[in-house]
């Protein structure tokens, strides 16, 4: 079962400087702890205090996951999951 | 250095004016790799704030995409301050997010004369660059 996960420039120093890596779970949640394990310290960009972080959106296929079910989203094989950082500021 | 056409300059400095007092945001794209601004993409401000601005999500998911798509990436991030100065504020520097990105800041605190200034932010720091305009 693989997920294709697209990471943002800013992230890839995480992994070795490829803008794709592929994961496995049943959940957006399962999926970055399985990122996780062979990408350490990816995780803590993406999540804070057991939620998504504010100003990281993530997209199951074309939505963004604070619109379904936010970490708890079911993934599935072939699915692609997409971060980017929120442009944001004041 | 930014080297920018002088339509490309025009547009962003109307954007900021138009949305004035909320600030005005968005992308100028280019080929990957280029540094050469080449279009024009004026974004909606999700938090439409005098002191605020966010890409909104969804929005930011097509123009990324199309991006990708095209052979692209953003070479200008833009926003306009409209009280202050076209100086990084400190929530500008800590949510600046593209690495390889001029970062455009455009103040409309005059109304004749906007202030057009261009960065570098890379791991929190700062640095100013010229700008280029060319006709």
């Amino acid at each position: 079962m693989a997920i294709e996960v697209r990471i943002p420039t800013i992230l890839r120093t995480y992994t070795g400087g490829a803008k794709e890596v592929e994961g496995t779970g049943s959940t957006l949640g399962e999926l970055i702890d399985d990122l996780e394990a062979r990408h350490a310290g990816l995780q803590a960009r993406l999540i804070d205090s057991g939620q998504l972080r504010r100003f990281v959106n993530v997209y199951l296929n074309d939505e963004d996951v604070r619109f379904l079910s936010g970490l708890q989203t079911p993934v599935k094989d072939g699915d692609t999951v997409t971060v980017l950082p929120a442009v944001a500021g004041g | 250095m930014l080297t920018i056409s002088r339509d490309l300059y025009d547009k962003i400095v109307a954007h900021a004016r138009k949305d004035h007092p909320d600030e005005a945001c968005g992308v100028l794209a280019g080929p990957a790799g280029s540094d050469h601004p080449e279009r024009f993409i004026p974004m909606e401000n999700a938090e439409r704030s005098p002191t605020f601005y966010r890409f909104d999500s969804t929005e930011q998911f097509k123009v990324w995409r199309e991006m990708d798509d095209r052979d692209e990436e953003p070479v200008v991030i833009y926003h306009s301050h409209t009280a202050t100065e076209a100086y990084p504020s400190r929530t500008d520097i800590s949510y600046a997010s593209e690495p390889n990105a001029h970062y455009v800041l455009v103040s409309t605190r005059d109304p004749d004369r906007a202030e057009f200034r261009s960065y570098r932010i890379l791991d929190g720091q700062v640095d100013e660059e010229p700008v280029s305009v060319t006709e």
